[in-house]
């Protein structure tokens, strides 16, 4: 276990880690895209059904999640993928207020902004945040390419991607680098950044732009990219969770590689490295 | 398990479930605080102009193929409005309505279908994006707007166009209110925007607006308003109504909608 190797006396030494600009980013972008997804979510409330296509197909909807009367006349949740039906009372399709009434709506009142049905208010909130996130993507980008950023710390090394076999052993083992190595993201971080920063997020972006109807006027190229405008719905609901998975994965990696060390190294900028041990096993 | 574990466990998530609870609560605070939501608003400006320099101003909406007209057209809001003078002139088939134009033009005037109907038109196959998410593709023909307007001569100060419709929404909780909407002249001008009296090749069918609905494309559907009785051009909105531009943005929603 490589907890065998935690030694009180193994030397340490502070880094700085992270730029001021990159910690700033990083938590507006934590903070629009939590209020992006939960007002998202509201929105699809208001029409809890995807379709394929420019148009919506109501009789064949790819999700769709609605209530419905058990046998006994109680309510029950029901989401329907391709055609498979779920029971999901309490979650999806029926849920249940404070005050235990159940009510008809795609996910819960937890999950959503405003917490109540409130399509015109989340949209307020989604478009408001949307911005923010673009606005704070597009100066971590100028940051990261005038800083060098980006080629010195994101970019796979011609090393990093020879041994990427076994950082994924490491990753499997949860053993984490040390000395010198832990000084900078391995390479399956940098893998899963640069996918989060040029692939999630600018898709969902795009998505997002396609579903309008004035943008599609100006760019009709748009449409035919993700197969009209149901299809960018679609794509942007999937690339959303495509997102928390991405979150989800990324703070559990932060739990166990050290939670205050990444932190701090996260707010203050400063990351304790533990130096490399002779008698490290491999 | 014992009950001590139990009843620590029940705590636990108690805790976990009001600490999650704060923030959820602080945002419904926030969503109906006035300075918040003018805050969030701010964003409807700049999808406006970013959205209009993007596309540009003369922009048209993608057109479909007769193959890919939605056989089942969902109708929202009214599908039969309820006002007694409307049902009279649905009866007879709308031979005695008129559509009254007014406001700040140089000829007020009313027109009668067939009037409306032997002006300049134009048809197109256009996909509807409703608000709540879904679209569906249909089939219009109507006179064009920029037409109308070029009738009745527009006076220097005209900034905005009015749609006064047939329709009440409301009821319950709130007293029904008049359905309207309004557009700027940059929409009312563009090639695509018409006043449709047909759908699908036959007369527009009740439920869609008869016997006159506006067609903005570039715009979600609240802003294509139906039953269109009056249209009033005017230099500033916060005289009607809620002062809102339309019946939903006088209930939240943002007016323009090209988003
Ligand atoms: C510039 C960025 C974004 C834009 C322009 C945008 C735009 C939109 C639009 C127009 C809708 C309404 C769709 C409809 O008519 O139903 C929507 C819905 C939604 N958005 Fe976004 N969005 C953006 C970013 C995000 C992000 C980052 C997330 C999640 C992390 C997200 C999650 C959702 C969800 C879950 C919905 C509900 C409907 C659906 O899944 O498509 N959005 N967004
Ligand atoms: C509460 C949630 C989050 C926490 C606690 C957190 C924490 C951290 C920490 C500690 C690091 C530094 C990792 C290291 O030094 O090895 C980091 C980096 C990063 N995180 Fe997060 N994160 C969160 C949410 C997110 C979200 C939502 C995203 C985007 C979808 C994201 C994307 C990134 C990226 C791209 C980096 C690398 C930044 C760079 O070096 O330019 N994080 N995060």
């Amino acid at each position: 276990m490589s907890q065998d190797h935690v030694d009180a006396a193994a030397p340490r030494r502070s880094i700085y880690r992270h730029a001021l600009a990159v910690r700033l980013t990083h938590w507006l972008n934590v903070l629009s895209l939590t209020l992006l997804l939960m007002s998202g979510l509201q929105i699809f409330n208001a029409h809890p059904a995807l379709y394929w296509g420019d148009k919506s197909d109501f009789e064949h909807p790819l999700l769709a999640m609605t209530a419905a009367d058990a046998p006994d006349g109680t309510g029950i949740g029901v989401t329907t993928v391709l055609g498979h039906e779920i029971t999901t009372t309490g979650v999806l399709g029926l849920s249940f207020s404070a005050n235990g009434r159940p009510v008809e709506r795609g996910f819960p009142s937890w999950a959503t902004i405003p917490s109540y049905q409130d399509l015109a208010t989340g949209r307020l909130w989604h478009f408001f945040f949307a911005w923010l996130l673009v606005l704070n993507g597009a100066a971590y980008l100028a940051y990261a390419l005038a800083s060098r950023h980006l080629g010195r710390d994101l970019l796979p090394t011609r090393h990093d991607l020879a041994h990427i076999g076994r950082s994924i052993r490491d990753h499997l083992r949860l053993r984490f680098p040390k000395g010198k190595e832990a000084e900078h993201y391995n390479v399956l971080q940098k893998l899963a950044y640069l996918l989060v920063i040029f692939v999630l997020l600018p898709l969902i972006v795009l998505a997002g732009l396609a579903m309008s109807p004035q943008i599609d006027a100006g760019f009709p190229v748009l449409l035919d990219v993700f197969g009209g405008r149901q299809s960018a719905r679609t794509v942007h609901f999937i690339a959303a969770w495509t997102l928390v998975a991405f979150v989800l994965v990324h703070l559990v990696m932060v739990l166990v590689s050290g939670v205050w060390n990444n932190l701090r190294s996260m707010i203050t900028g400063r990351y304790v490295v533990e130096e490399e041990e002779a008698s490290d096993g491999r | 398990m014992d009950d001590r574990g139990t009843i620590e466990r029940r705590l636990l998530l108690r805790a976990a479930a009001a600490a999650a609870a704060l923030p959820l609560a602080g945002c419904d605070k926030l969503s109906s605080s006035d300075w918040f939501r003018s805050l969030l608003a701010s964003a409807e400006g700049a999808n406006l102009r970013v959205q209009r320099l993007l596309a540009g101003r003369q922009a048209l909406a993608p057109e479909y193929t007769e193959a890919e007209i939605s056989p089942r057209f969902r109708s929202n809001g009214t599908s039969e409005p309820d006002d007694p003078a409307y049902q009279a002139l649905a009866r007879e088939n709308f031979a005695s309505w008129r559509l009254a134009v007014d406001g700040l033009v140089e000829r007020p005037t009313s027109f009668s279908l067939a009037e409306l109907a032997a002006m300049p038109s134009r048809t197109q196959i256009t996909r509807h994006d409703c608000v709540e998410g879904w679209s569906c593709i249909g089939k219009w023909t109507g006179v064009r707007l920029s037409a109308l307007l070029d009738t009745v001569g527009l006076k220097p100060n005209a900034r905005y166009i009015v749609f006064h419709c047939a329709d009440s929404l409301g009821g319950g909780f709130e007293a029904p209110a008049s359905y309207y909407e309004s557009i700027d002249l940059v929409d009312a001008f563009r090639e695509q925007t018409i006043l449709a009296y047909a759908m699908n090749g036959a007369a527009l069918p009740i439920p869609y607006g008869a016997p006159l609905r506006l067609r903005v494309e570039n715009q979600l559907g609240y802003k294509m308003a139906k039953y269109v009785m009056r249209v009033e051009v005017v230099d500033d909105l916060t005289r009607i109504a809620g002062g809102g531009g339309g019946y939903w943005e006088d209930r939240g929603y943002a007016w323009y909608a090209g988003i």
